[in-house]
């Protein structure tokens, strides 16, 4: 990227059209929760609009960190959102509810979001710390395999299968692009496939499990538990191609559409805006995805392109468990669309991921340099 | 390193990073691709499913019950009509703290508990903007109680309805029928939404249901956009409803009223018919219930205090209920034998009954010689026992077939027992056995094996006092009916001698009309209920086991227009129960106030109309949890 010679020099570094595609994707999502209001920037709007400056500016603050403070903190950052975990979890007992966050009076931390983060940055920096003659060897192994089920078994206890799923799969990944050999992910997928009847019948909680069911059969209860993925689908289908027209979407103006600002947004536009808004913004999301993958590729060193590639994985992870739930291809969990949904914490750990992202394309375009 | 088959490197990882990040960025890039066909499936190739689906969540449709077309008589006056009525109902959806709303509701209008449960029931199993009815037909002060506490009282929904009101009550009764709230068969059957909307009834017995489709109308329509939550956002149309048609009867509603009451306490029925074009003025069949309580929904206790009363006062007797006809039958006799080329003048000595055989039939008294003139006017047995063994009864039948008996008439009813006219051919159809002699006689004084309904019976009347072919009817206007295929002086013969019946030397001389130039004919009949044993006749002991008394007739004489049957079940005898009645009944329709004071004197000794006793009866069989004993009349002579 040439820089323009009337900006100063780390301003006009900044990978702009990236961030002019994130500023797109959410100013749309400002729209869309506008007209959710019925017309109205509040109670939605102008809220996730301020949040989205904050973080916005925290990521490119974040782009100025140099990547081996990352690298640096990755352990004792690990180590704090486990701590973390544990307390939510102690508490959330003694609470006897679901417990997912820490109350610190101004803000509401949840561990579990970090630890979206936090894995991918352990599993990167073990990597890295792993000889590469040792990478088909168990002690390979065991260790990742450690960082990531400590806090994947927490979050599924608090419970959070979505969460934990998320957590499971930016980890696994990074073992994946670490190098281990092929046939353990094969192996285990067997396994995996394998254990999906035991899990169900003995680690879902009924809730869970009744998601599951509806999943696979949505029509069965469509007033009951059915009834999100149904209206979405009405959303979506009724939409069409152009849509109904902006502030003219009934499901959610008429409250069928459950959830129509956060998790299920994507329906809300899907109805005003039609094919002709879902597709410009799902192209949107898939290029972002190319742009963190092309920083992973470029990164000069190992924990970088680890780093990277673990991240954009997060995003994609949120951005297509969302969808194919609002399309009724996955049973309901709880994972909203990023940069899109209102809502802080998916927000906060995209715009985190980001800023790591964009701290290790500087990185690389500065050993570029010299 | 030790001996790994392949020497790992930092380059050769970073390679295998690179291949394998390319297939994630694959990865990424067909998931995408999925979501976006995914996508492209639902709003393009599923748009018009799902376009009607969001429409139907969007669009609701309320019905809009039309009033029920009136019933009115054949002047017009009302006989089944609409009266406003003040109705709550819930809208399931738009309720906040349903059970609390329940209470306060069943508080404000004293619901008795069995209502409260069945309210429960119905809003569980409703569907969210349907409305679920608490309780209609109530008083304005109940009403307006809801009304003010609106406010606190979320998804109540106060109205203003229509319904049934039957001003002759009972009277009625058995003609109109009675509406209620379709039942889930009758929904089943027509898939109609409109009945299940609140407050909508439909018929239930008689003319409302025979006539629904006329009587109930169109709905209308009111298409709203409501929210999820039930909330109504706006009206989008309203399409108006179409109340009924209004039915006009054939019924004189005046002459109706009259002939249930002056029916009295007594269990039977009375017709008149207007012997030129069959319309039916009346047809009164006692003790009935009352419409108005059964259109109001009736209590399991008003049900079990009709359905075990001897009198039946479910059954309409002038259509369900079969008789021997008895003596009445003897003008048609007179018709068919006259027909057969017996000569009237030709007499019968009467010595008291008929021998047959080793078998006597008896006579109810000595005549001596009898023509037919006399034989009508007395009843005399042994004439036509006679004159029945000459021609045999299969050249009676189908006089009496002609004159209407054994027919099931063309009428608006839901349903009609049509009896029995047998002949030799029926006996062998029906028992495989040869017709006797002995059938013969039973059948021509109405006994044996033939029975009629009182409709019948006024039919056949009609018919021989206008000698045309009248076909009865309730609804709109008959037009003078053809004549039947009888000479006239063969007429003349038989409604002479039923003159002779009411005003000359006959059997009921005391029914002769009280007014001035207007003589009615007729004919009694005493049917006996079991066979007489050791020679006791049906005149005393147990109501159920006595003699019913009919009476068929017809005025005025000299030109025929009203013809009338009287059935009164075990009265006993057709001169001393039935006549009176026919009596009274043709006078309301030459001198209203003359009957209607004879009316008022009896009525005063019967303890009140219709209305009034059936309180009473109601009262004293909540007390006893009994029907209360048949009044038992002192004896008198037989007809």
């Amino acid at each position: 990227m040439k820089p323009a010679q009337f900006l100063p020099a780390p301003v006009a570094q900044l990978p702009w059209r990236m961030l002019f595609l994130v500023m797109a994707i959410a100013g749309f999502g400002l729209v869309v929760l506008y007209s959710a209001a019925g017309g109205s920037v509040t109670p939605w709007a102008l809220n996730q609009g301020v949040r989205f400056g904050f973080f916005f500016a925290v990521a490119v603050a974040l782009s100025r960190v140099p990547e081996r403070w990352f690298r640096d903190a990755a352990f004792p950052a690990y180590a704090l959102f486990l701590l973390l975990l544990f307390v939510v979890e102690a508490v959330g007992f003694v609470g006897k509810g679901a417990q997912r966050w820490i109350d610190l009076g101004f803000i509401r931390l949840q561990p579990s979001e970090f630890m979206k983060i936090g894995v991918v940055l352990a599993v990167a920096r073990f990597y890295d710390l792993l000889p590469a003659g040792e990478i088909r060897r168990w002690t390979a192994i065991w260790p990742a395999g450690l960082l990531i089920s400590v806090p994947v078994v927490l979050v599924m206890l608090q419970p959070d299968l979505g969460t934990s799923l998320m957590i499971m799969g930016g980890g696994v990944i990074v073992m994946f692009l670490a190098g281990l050999p092929l046939r353990l992910f094969v192996g285990s997928a067997l396994a995996g496939a394998a254990a999906i009847p035991f899990a169900y019948f003995f680690l879902l909680h009924e809730y869970q499990r009744k998601r599951v069911t509806i999943f696979l059969e949505p029509e069965a209860d469509p007033l009951g538990a059915g009834y999100h993925i149904t209206q979405s689908k009405i959303a979506i289908g009724s939409g069409g191609v152009f849509g109904k027209g902006f502030l003219q979407g009934t499901q959610s103006h008429l409250d069928y559409l459950p959830e129509g600002h956060t998790d299920f947004v994507f329906a809300t536009m899907a109805e005003e805006w039609g094919l002709l808004g879902g597709l410009p913004l799902i192209l949107g999301f898939v290029l972002l995805l190319r742009w963190g993958m092309g920083v992973a590729m470029r990164a000069e060193t190992r924990f970088g392109r680890l780093t990277a590639a673990g991240l954009t994985n997060t995003i994609f992870l949120y951005f297509s468990i969302n969808l194919l739930m609002v399309m009724g291809l996955a049973p309901v969990v709880g994972i909203p669309l990023p940069l899109f949904s209102f809502g802080g914490s998916a927000m906060m750990t995209v715009m985190f991921c980001l800023g790591i992202l964009m701290s290790i394309d500087r990185a690389s375009s500065l050993s570029l340099r010299w | 390193m030790k001996s790994s088959k392949k020497l790992i490197t930092e380059a050769a990882q970073a390679f295998t990073f690179t291949r394998r990040a390319f297939v994630l960025g694959g990865a990424h890039a067909a998931v995408g691709g999925v979501i976006a066909t995914r996508m492209a499936f639902l709003s393009i190739h599923e748009n018009e499913h799902y376009k009607l689906l969001s429409e139907s969540n969007r669009v609701q449709l309320i019905l809009v019950p039309p009033p029920r077309g009136w019933i009115v008589d054949r002047h017009g006056k009302p006989v089944a009509i609409n009266r406003s009525d003040f109705r709550v109902d819930l809208i399931p959806d738009q309720m906040r703290d349903g059970e609390r709303t329940v209470m306060r509701l069943a508080h404000l209008l004293s619901l008795p508990p069995d209502e409260i449960r069945r309210i429960r029931d119905d809003l569980e199993a409703a569907a969210g903007y349907q409305p679920v009815e608490v309780a209609s037909n109530l008083s304005y002060e109940q009403y307006a109680a809801v009304t003010v506490r609106l406010p606190e009282l979320p998804g109540v929904a106060p109205q203003r309805g229509f319904a049934r009101f039957y001003p002759d009550g009972a009277a009625v009764g058995h003609l109109i029928g009675y509406v209620g709230i379709a039942n889930a068969k009758e929904y089943e059957a027509e898939k109609n939404p409109l009945l299940i909307t609140p407050g909508f009834k439909i018929g239930k017995e008689g003319l409302e249901k025979t006539q629904e489709q006329r009587l109930r109308g169109m709905p209308g329509g009111k298409r709203i956009e409501v929210t999820a939550g039930g909330k109504l956002v706006r009206e989008l149309q309203a399409k108006p409803e179409v109340s009924g048609s209004p039915l006009p009867l054939t019924i004189d509603a005046g002459l109706q009223a009259y002939a249930a009451r002056r029916l009295g306490p007594e269990s039977g029925s009375c017709v008149v018919l207007d012997c030129l074009t069959g319309d039916i003025l009346a047809i009164a069949s006692m003790p009935a219930y009352d419409p108005n309580s059964f259109s109001d929904g009736i209590g399991s206790d008003e049900w079990r205090m009709l359905s075990e009363n001897e009198r039946r006062p479910l059954v309409n007797k002038t259509l369900n209920a079969l008789y021997p006809p008895g003596s009445t039958l003897k003008p048609m006799a007179s018709l068919a034998l006259l027909h057969h080329g017996i000569d009237p003048d030709e007499t019968v000595g009467c010595g008291g009954g008929y021998r047959l055989g080793n078998r006597t039939f008896r006579c109810l008294g000595r005549h001596g010689p009898m023509n037919m003139h006399r034989a009508i006017a007395k009843s005399c047995n042994t004439y036509f026992y006679s004159m029945a063994r000459r021609v045999g009864y299969d050249a009676i039948a189908p006089v009496a077939r002609a004159l209407g008996l054994g027919a099931k008439y063309d009428l608006p009813v839901s349903s009609q027992s049509y009896g029995t006219i047998p002949d030799s051919a029926w006996k062998q159809r029906k028992y495989d056995q040869l017709w006797s002699q002995s059938d013969s006689l039973n059948a021509v004084i109405g006994q044996g094996y033939v029975l009629t309904n009182p409709l019948q019976l006024a039919v056949m009347s009609a018919r021989l006092a206008s000698g045309r072919n009248v076909q009865p009817r309730l609804i709109g206007r008959g037009a003078l009916a053809d004549l039947l295929p009888f000479r006239p002086e063969h007429f003349q013969v038989v409604r002479g001698g039923m003159w002779e019946v009411v005003n000359g030397n006959g059997t009921a001389g005391r029914s002769k009309l009280p007014l001035n130039g207007v003589d009615m004919g007729g004919k009694t009949g005493t049917a006996q209920v079991r066979r007489i044993a050791g020679g006791q006749r049906g005149q005393g002991g147990a109501w159920k086991y006595r003699d019913h008394g009919l009476f068929v007739c017809f005025a005025p004489t000299d030109n025929p227009r009203y013809a009338c049957s009287v059935v009164i079940e075990h009265g006993m005898g057709g001169s001393r129960a039935a006549a009176p009645v026919a009596r009274d009944v043709l006078t309301y329709l030459f001198d209203r106030e003359k009957a209607l004071e004879t009316l008022d004197d009896f009525e005063r000794g019967w303890g009140g109309g219709i209305a009034d006793r059936a309180a009473q009866q109601a009262a004293r069989w909540r007390a006893a949890r009994d029907t209360p004993p048949a009044p038992v009349p002192p004896a008198a002579p037989v007809a």
